[in-house]
Order: structure tokens, then C-alpha cells, then sequence
């Protein structure tokens, strides 16, 4: 009974602060106190016309989609080697993937600062490319857990009976092996792009003079310029990290993706 | 017709070569494990672990301060500086402390939440509860942190709903309190979710075993679950602790004091410039956490991860 309260007392603790920044994004003045001045769509209209909000989405999107798709290719092919074969230090690739989520974010992010500024080996310089490398780097371990967890569930008798029946390597990939893992890819790509859409900690050190969208979400919220704006971007962010999770949860029920790392 | 004859040629052959090469690669596991292996470890070698390298190696320079260029001789001044100044042990302290109020806070909250969750929930409200937590854990943390900025405000939620209650107001806006409540915040679910799963894996006859055996309610619970579930304690502490020591946003945004993170932050991309001094820094969370994985290791919370 009072274990059901405090479940109860626990989402209202997690959910009112969300619910309350979804209302706050139609608050028709720009005064941010409580209750809000009244319901109003204007300040939607004045986000979406806003330029350096669009081309901070717009690198974004860019960003997020290069990374997922790097993090779907390496993270899937660690997967398949680390579940198929024993073989020495294969835990230590698990330990080695997860590394860039399980030390502190702005360890990941200074290593990452000063391979990229201060290094004579190559010249990269702050642009989509370092943003999309340091969040690859910490998205293969997304797309990990889940196409390992898909793959400890599938047997191996299918891919050898595909092979006995005289399927070569790709074929049994494209036949067998995809389907399986195929649920797993998607909602690992959409973690994965939900994770990059919102970082921010690592990418206030790769990113340079660019703006991402948190960066310029958090460039505003330090300053306490174009609040109302900044209020319907976050309503629109929480909506598209939302989205892609819960389509991402009905896709691996059977797995589950409790294994964010 | 050339082209059949092309079609008729050419398939066999390439489809003939595809087979020795997926022959060759079935007869040698070691070289389809070769293959699957290499592109995600050079890419984490050359991306990861080569930075965390060159960090390293760079908490060993300095700055001239003159010209503001690095000097690439090695020094041990960043770290006599950081074992020295009292500036930087206070906030290595403080930052520590704080990690470590945050995931007492949460294994506070969680255990609960999570023992409903999995051991009193039905399968379908259990769904209903997973999604409810895990969505917060996905959704923006930018959002999630101006949510309470608005909410800890003079004229924000909290202020308004003590005046209903006829309370007196607070002034939590910017202090300790407000980085405690915020940090608690942001990482629950992240605490939720392993002790969850630990919880989940109990089987029902362990708990009928020691109720078999005359072990009260508080005795089954402290020598049964406790124990069973500590991997899955641990393994949140991992993140509530970790992501409290290596934010930098948190602190900036509803705090009013320096973190580890906001000093590393201000001498890479701040005023300060002095990246070999930052890197130095660096290795107070890392090593903290390194202490501290070590430590989990042994619980066994790697396997509740």
C-alpha cells in the first residue's frame, strides 16, 4: 500500500517537471514565472522562423544521423564477434565500448578536445566531422547491448543450417541473420540518435564555434535571451527524443532495452 | 543475346568467388572474428583511447604565459598546483561529496520504486511503470534541468504551491540545494533501472525458502533481497556517481559554485586557456572512478550493467 504511494509519488516526481516545460512552451508572455500569463501559440512561429535555431537543427540532424550510422555499422560488428566467438579479452571489448559513457562526461570530452586541437598527427579542425567522432564513439555501445541482447537470444543452429543448405556468407546474412537482428538495429539507431540529438557535455569540447541545437538550448539559458524560444525548441526536443525511445521499447519487448550501455 | 551470354558468364563467377570467400571465412572462424572485430576497435583505439593518451600525456605540459602557446616539456607544476592549492581540493572535495549525497539519494528513491516495479506490479502496470522511467531518461537533459530552473524560480511552481499551502517561501534558486534536488533528478531512472532488473531475477522460491525457514518479513528482505539485489545498487551507482562527477552543466545552470567539470571546462573553452592544467584536473574524476570501478568489480555489479 505505501509502496504503491511512493511508486506513485516517484512518477509524479519524474513526469511534473517535463509536463511542466511542455506548458510552459505555449506561456503567451515572456516573463517565465508560474502560473503563465496565458495559452499562446506565437512564440512556435517565431522558433520555427528563427535562423540559428534551424541551422543549429539542421547540424543536429546531421550529426546525429552520421553518428547512428557509424555506431550501427561498428556496433553491430562487435556485437556479432563478441556473441558468436570466445576468444581472449573478449570481455574487455564490452569494458572498452561502454569506457566513453561510464567515465565522466567531460573526461570523454577534453580527451576528445585535445586529440583534436592538440595534436601534430593530423589536422582536423572543429567541424561536423569531430562532432559526429565523439558521438559515434559513445553510441556503439547503444546499438551494442541491443544487437548483443537480440543475438544471445537467437541460436546458432539457424545460421549453420542456412549454411548447410548451401547459402554463402552473405546470403545467410541477408536471410537469416538480418530479420533476426533487424528490430534490434532499429530501435539501437534510434537510441543512438536519440543519445547524440541531445548531447551536449561532449560536444561543447568537439563542436568549436558550432552550434548544435543543445549547445545554442544552452548558449540561451546561460545568457537568458529568447527564453519563450528557448521553451518551444525544448517542447520540440522532448518530443523528438520521445518519439524514436518509445518506438525503440515496443521494438524490443522481448529483449528489452533496459541496457542503455 | 551478348548481354545473356554476359549474365551467364558473369554469375557464376562472381557468385563463385563470393562462395570462396565466404568458404574461406566459415572454415576460419578466427578470421570472421578478425573481421567483425577490427573496424570497431581501431576505431575506439584511434578515437578513444589515443585521446585519453594524448590527455594524459598533455596534463604533463604547460602554458607559457607569455605567449599563451604550449610547451612541450615535461612538468609536474599541474599537478603540484592541484595537490597544493586548497582552491582545487575544495572543489575536487565538493564535487565528490556531491556525487556521493546524489546516489545515496537515488538509491534512496529507487529501491522502492523498483521493488513495485518488479516484485508487486502486474505484468501490464509493470510495462506502463518501465516506459514511464524510461522515458525521462531519454528525453532531453538540458530540458530537464531548465525545468527546474523554472520550478525552483522565486516566482516559479515551487514558491506558488507553498503559498497555497500557506508555507513559508524558499530561496533554493542557485544553492546546494538546488544542484542536490536537480542532480537527484536527472540520474534516477539511471538508478531504477538496474536495481529493477536485479530485483526482476529474484526467483520466488528464495523468497519461499526463507519464509519456509521462519525468516520474518525485515529478515527475508535484509539477508535475501538486500544481498541479491546489491549488484543492481551498485551498478546505478556506477552512472549517479560517474555523470554527477563529470557534469559541468548542472552546476552552471541552477548552482552557484565550481565543480571539477566547470574548472576543466574554463581552462579548455573558457578565459583561463590552459588545457595542460585541465587535463591534470581530469585525472582527479578518473582516478576517483577508477577506485570506484574497481571497487564495483568486486560486487559483481559489471554483470547487473
Amino acid at each position: 500500500m505505501s509502496l504503491g504511494l511512493w511508486t506513485g509519488l516517484v512518477v509524479a516526481f519524474l513526469w511534473i517537471p517535463l509536463v511542466l516545460i511542455c506548458v510552459y512552451a505555449f506561456n503567451s508572455s515572456n516573463i517565465q514565472s508560474w502560473p503563465i500569463a496565458g495559452f499562446s501559440t506565437k512564440w512556435f512561429s517565431a522558433a520555427w522562423h528563427n535562423e540559428e535555431a534551424r541551422s543549429a537543427l539542421l547540424l543536429s540532424l546531421k550529426a546525429a544521423g552520421l553518428a547512428t550510422a557509424i555506431a550501427l555499422v561498428l556496433g553491430t560488428a562487435a556485437a556479432a564477434a563478441v556473441s558468436r566467438f570466445r576468444f581472449f579479452g573478449r570481455d574487455t571489448i564490452t569494458f572498452l565500448l561502454v569506457l566513453p559513457i561510464a567515465l565522466p562526461g567531460v573526461v570523454t570530452g577534453i580527451a576528445l578536445n585535445s586529440f583534436f586541437t592538440s595534436n601534430p598527427v593530423h589536422g582536423l579542425t572543429p567541424s561536423l566531422w569531430t562532432i559526429v567522432i565523439g558521438h559515434a564513439t559513445f553510441c556503439i555501445v547503444v546499438v551494442y547491448n541491443n544487437v548483443v541482447a537480440r543475438l544471445r537470444r537467437t541460436q546458432t543452429s539457424l545460421t549453420e543450417a542456412s549454411m548447410d543448405l548451401g547459402a554463402d556468407g552473405w546470403q545467410t546474412f541477408r536471410f537469416v541473420t538480418f530479420p533476426v537482428i533487424s528490430t534490434a538495429l532499429i530501435a539501437g539507431g534510434l537510441l543512438a540518435f536519440a543519445l547524440s540529438f541531445d548531447e551536449v557535455i561532449v560536444t561543447t569540447f568537439t563542436a568549436g564555434a558550432q552550434n548544435t541545437l543543445p549547445i545554442w538550448i544552452l548558449g540561451n539559458l546561460r545568457l537568458g535571451q529568447q527564453l519563450p524560444q528557448v521553451n518551444v525548441v525544448v517542447f520540440f526536443v522532448i518530443v523528438m527524443t520521445v518519439i524514436p525511445v518509445t518506438i525503440a521499447q515496443r521494438l524490443t519487448r522481448d529483449t528489452g532495452i533496459l541496457r542503455r550501455r | 543475346m551478348a548481354v545473356r551470354a554476359y549474365e551467364e558468364a558473369g554469375r557464376p563467377w562472381s557468385g563463385s568467388v563470393r562462395r570462396r570467400l565466404s568458404a574461406a571465412f566459415w572454415r576460419r572462424p578466427w578470421l570472421r572474428a578478425v573481421a567483425l572485430l577490427l573496424p570497431p576497435l581501431a576505431w575506439m583505439v584511434v578515437f578513444y583511447l589515443a585521446a585519453l593518451a594524448v590527455l594524459f600525456v598533455s596534463a604533463f605540459w604547460s602554458v607559457d604565459s607569455f605567449t599563451g602557446k604550449l610547451t612541450h616539456a615535461w612538468t609536474w607544476s599541474n599537478f603540484d598546483t592541484i595537490i597544493h592549492d586548497s582552491t582545487y581540493h575544495q572543489i575536487a572535495f565538493r564535487t565528490i561529496w556531491m556525487a556521493a549525497a546524489v546516489t545515496v539519494t537515488d538509491a534512496i528513491i529507487a529501491f522502492p520504486f523498483a521493488y513495485y516495479m518488479a516484485r508487486v506490479a502486474t505484468p501490464r502496470l509493470r510495462t506502463v511503470l518501465f516506459v514511464l522511467v524510461l522515458l525521462p531518461l531519454w528525453s532531453s537533459y538540458l530540458a530537464r534541468i531548465y525545468a527546474w530552473r523554472l520550478i525552483l524560480n522565486d516566482e516559479g511552481v515551487l514558491n506558488w504551491s507553498l503559498d497555497k499551502l500557506g508555507l513559508p517561501h524558499q530561496n533554493w534558486a542557485f544553492t546546494n540545494t538546488a544542484m542536490w534536488i536537480v542532480f537527484s533528478y536527472i540520474w534516477l531512472p539511471f538508478m531504477i533501472l538496474p536495481i529493477y532488473a536485479s530485483l526482476e531475477r529474484i526467483p520466488d522460491s528464495l523468497l519461499e525458502a526463507s519464509r519456509d525457514l521462519g525468516g520474518k518479513s525485515w529478515a527475508t528482505f535484509r539477508r535475501v533481497i538486500l544481498p541479491l539485489a546489491l549488484p543492481g545498487i551498485v551498478a546505478g551507482s556506477i552512472f549517479t556517481f560517474s555523470l554527477t562527477l563529470g557534469d559541468y552543466i548542472t552546476p552552471s545552470l541552477v548552482g552557484n559554485v565550481d565543480f571539477i567539470g566547470n574548472v576543466i571546462y574554463r581552462n579548455v573553452l573558457g578565459l583561463t586557456n590552459n588545457l595542460p592544467f585541465a587535463a591534470a584536473y581530469a585525472t582527479v574524476p578518473l582516478v576517483v572512478m577508477a577506485v570506484y570501478l574497481a571497487l564495483a568489480k568486486r560486487t559483481g555489479a559489471f554483470e547487473a550493467l
